[in-house]
């Protein structure tokens, strides 16, 4: 079994616990843990698997899960029908209507904002049920660049230049548009959703952030750091500050604007899949189930701050209950997560999509940049038949 | 260390043709040099061809097929596809472009530079060695871990803009480098020759101490001041090193990678983005490993023709 969270000591140690439970239980079938710094986690998978030696059970990043999945890698998963319909949505890796992985947890984004900035731009705090509306944060972020009390009024996070973060964070917003990264009917073209009038207008305000000096062009590299000290009023960033925020003396947690279509936020995290050439696929599924037990999903929570993935976990989890303070995340990722295209011609999709909003972000034209992004998506689906869609 | 006195195997025909006996001898023993030759030539070659050889033969294959990096698909050839369409992709123009224009001011920025700290570094005063070891610690350095703190010295409240507001009173106010797209390609050609030239400056040292103390003294005895010396002393005496030094910096400078891979992906607005950076990119990132081996192809052929451009100009003239 191969995991990417080497790095990552709580959650290693949550993987190791389930995976040394498991063996005692099960003396017959061993798993043996075998883990990666995330890094290079994904090129690891790919050489072990041009090579033919990938490990059973493997963990992948969700919207990477189609791509594999498309090249043979990985196997559809056959959990009992009342397991996954346990689980949110967002944990759950399809394509083509099969289930090929499965996740112990969500990431959701969020706003974080200082109640006194909010004060000063006029703002109530928002909610998932009353959300603002874009004139409302537009106007808000003006007054609070007048106000001139935070050098910077909303700080995007752009300190992060990797592709993922842009597409994972920034997505969302031309969602909430009402563009998208490609056309979600029929996934053979991105000409039109992501070229479109809502995609322009999502390019336009998005740039305009930075114009305005709402946003500086890069973010230092610990944005929620700068959030924490008072450099910033707001910050965009994620549940994985669910407990750093309690921290902050008036630090309120919000869900982002609604800027069209209903605010939106990112779907999807690192999910657990059975690889094709494993020997004991009946033995992987067996340890896949075993893991899923509440207990060890409310254990990620408790100790990572991520949302646990069935409502029962939720239950056991410190602070996920029903009026608990992390709850709010639950109701976010349950209304507005979208994830991300579900088409094995994501990695494409995503690195053209960062590309094209960092050129935005730089002061480049919408128009042409993503212009040129949408014909190069549709490009690459033509050249690969649309990836069998 | 016998086999190393003997004449070399290789040396011409003898004059003298030896007698029988000595002969067979001889015979046997070229041959067990012919032998030990290749014994130790082979781990040279053995590596050439597989890290070598072999990539740019399969580079050279792939660019004419469809092959990706994931896919269940088998490759097909599909003839110059990828090339008319690298030739109409506007970010392979502009990676060629800055490219180019980082090799342009960098080889004769850095090899003059490296010439004139080999010169300083040149005397026999105390402590000499010390400025020699001070210009090459850069060099020993990982360019990534350069890179990584020159991104910290590049912000805009970082160290370079400071270092510029206090030396000029206020009146400079520094850019954020990295992000403005007129800035980014030189603050990048500037760390990569603050990093890279102390090593020149070695092989410029290295030619200069070859050449002969006795044609310094007799220029001076012939009233030759210092820039006449440096002119028709040194600077003939370096031609070997001259031409050594602008092909491998053109290289290096050609194939720029690791700073804008740690810098800044390319960016801000493909300003920095390079051909190599490209090719790595479209070919892991975007998962197109044809298109990326046409793109090696192609940027392989321009190199050469740099190479062979400078051979020619830099000719033994006889």
């Amino acid at each position: 079994m191969w995991t990417h969270n080497a790095g990552n000591k709580d959650e290693l140690a949550i993987v190791n616990q389930i995976v040394s439970d498991y063996n005692a239980t099960n003396p017959k079938a061993k798993v043996k843990v075998q883990a990666f710094p995330q890094a290079a986690y994904n090129d690891a998978v790919t050489a072990a698997a041009t090579a033919k030696k990938l490990p059973c059970i493997l963990d992948i990043d969700a919207p990477i899960v189609p791509n594999w999945a498309w090249a043979g890698y990985l196997v559809p998963l056959d959990l009992p029908q009342d397991t996954v319909s346990k689980q949110l949505p967002s944990t759950l890796g399809k394509w083509q209507d099969k289930l090929y992985s499965i996740g112990y947890y969500d990431a959701a984004l969020a706003l974080f904002a200082h109640k006194s900035a909010l004060d000063a731009a006029g703002l109530p705090v928002a909610t998932v049920d009353k959300p603002w509306t874009a004139d409302q944060f537009n106007q808000g972020l003006a007054k609070l660049k007048a106000s001139g009390k935070y050098p910077i009024g909303f700080d995007l996070g752009t300190g992060d230049p990797t592709p993922e973060w842009w597409t994972y964070g920034y997505s969302p917003f031309l969602q909430s548009f009402g563009g998208d990264l490609i056309d979600r009917n029929a996934y053979t073209t991105a000409s039109g959703v992501l070229n479109g009038n809502e995609a322009l207008a999502w390019a336009n305000w998005f740039q305009g952030l930075i114009k305005n000096k709402y946003t500086p062009a890069k973010s230092s590299s610990d944005a929620f750091a700068d959030f924490v000290n008072g450099k910033s009023a707001m910050v965009w960033s994620g549940v994985w500050n669910a407990t750093a925020i309690n921290k902050v003396k008036d630090g309120v947690v919000m869900p982002p604007p609604d800027l069209g279509t209903g605010p939106k936020i990112g779907g999807g995290s690192w999910q657990w899949g059975i690889s094709s050439g494993c020997a004991n696929k009946s033995g992987a599924l067996d340890y896949l189930k075993f893991s899923l037990q509440p207990k060890y999903l409310a254990q990620f929570a408790n100790k990572l701050g991520l949302i646990p993935a069935t409502d029962e976990a939720a239950a056991q989890a410190a602070g996920w209950g029903p009026n608990g303070p992390k709850r709010f995340y639950l109701e976010e990722s349950k209304k507005f997560a979208v994830i991300r295209p579900p088409t094995p011609g994501y990695p494409y999709i995503t690195t053209t999509f960062a590309k094209a909003a960092q050129d935005i972000v730089a002061g480049g034209d919408p128009k042409k940049i993503l212009d040129q992004a949408a014909s190069n998506i549709d490009q690459n689906l033509k050249s690969n038949n649309n990836y069998g869609a | 260390m016998a086999v190393t006195q003997e004449t070399p195997a290789t040396s011409g025909p003898r004059a003298k043709t030896p007698t029988t006996a000595t002969g067979s001898t001889r015979r046997v023993r070229r041959r067990g040099e012919a032998t030990m030759g290749a014994a130790m030539v082979a781990p040279a070659v053995l590596l050439l061809i597989f890290f070598f050889f072999i990539p740019v033969g399969l580079c050279f294959a792939l660019a004419f097929t469809n092959a990706r990096l994931i896919s269940p698909e088998p490759a097909k050839i599909i003839g110059f596809e990828n090339f008319t369409r690298l030739f109409s992709d506007p970010l392979f123009w502009k990676s060629l472009r800055n490219t180019f224009y980082f090799a342009v001011v960098v080889v004769p920025l850095q090899s003059g530079f490296a010439l004139l700290l080999a010169l300083l570094v040149n005397t026999k005063i105390r402590g000499v060695n010390f400025f020699r070891t001070l210009y090459f610690v850069p060099v020993v350095t990982s360019i990534v871990v350069v890179s990584i703190l020159w991104k910290f010295m590049y912000q805009p409240d970082g160290l370079i803009n400071n270092l510029l507001q206090t030396a000029t009173f206020n009146v400079v106010q520094g850019t954020d480098w990295l992000n403005n797209p007129t800035a980014a390609m030189p603050a990048i050609m500037f760390m990569s020759i603050w990093q890279a030239v102390g090593f020149h400056m070695v092989i410029w040292l290295s030619g200069l101490q070859t050449i002969p103390g006795e044609l310094y003294e007799a220029s001076e005895l012939d009233g030759a001041g210092k820039w006449q010396q440096f002119r028709y002393v040194t600077w003939p005496g370096l031609k070997a090193t001259r031409t050594f030094i602008l092909v491998t910096i053109t290289i290096a400078a050609l194939s720029l990678f690791a700073q804008i891979n740690v810098m800044t992906q390319g960016g801000p607005l493909d300003r920095t983005s390079t051909v190599v950076f490209q090719a790595v990119r479209v070919g892991y990132g975007q998962q197109e490993t044809a298109y990326a081996s046409t793109i090696s192809l192609v940027f392989f052929v321009l190199v050469l023709m740099v190479s062979l451009v400078q051979r020619y100009l830099t000719r033994e003239r006889g």
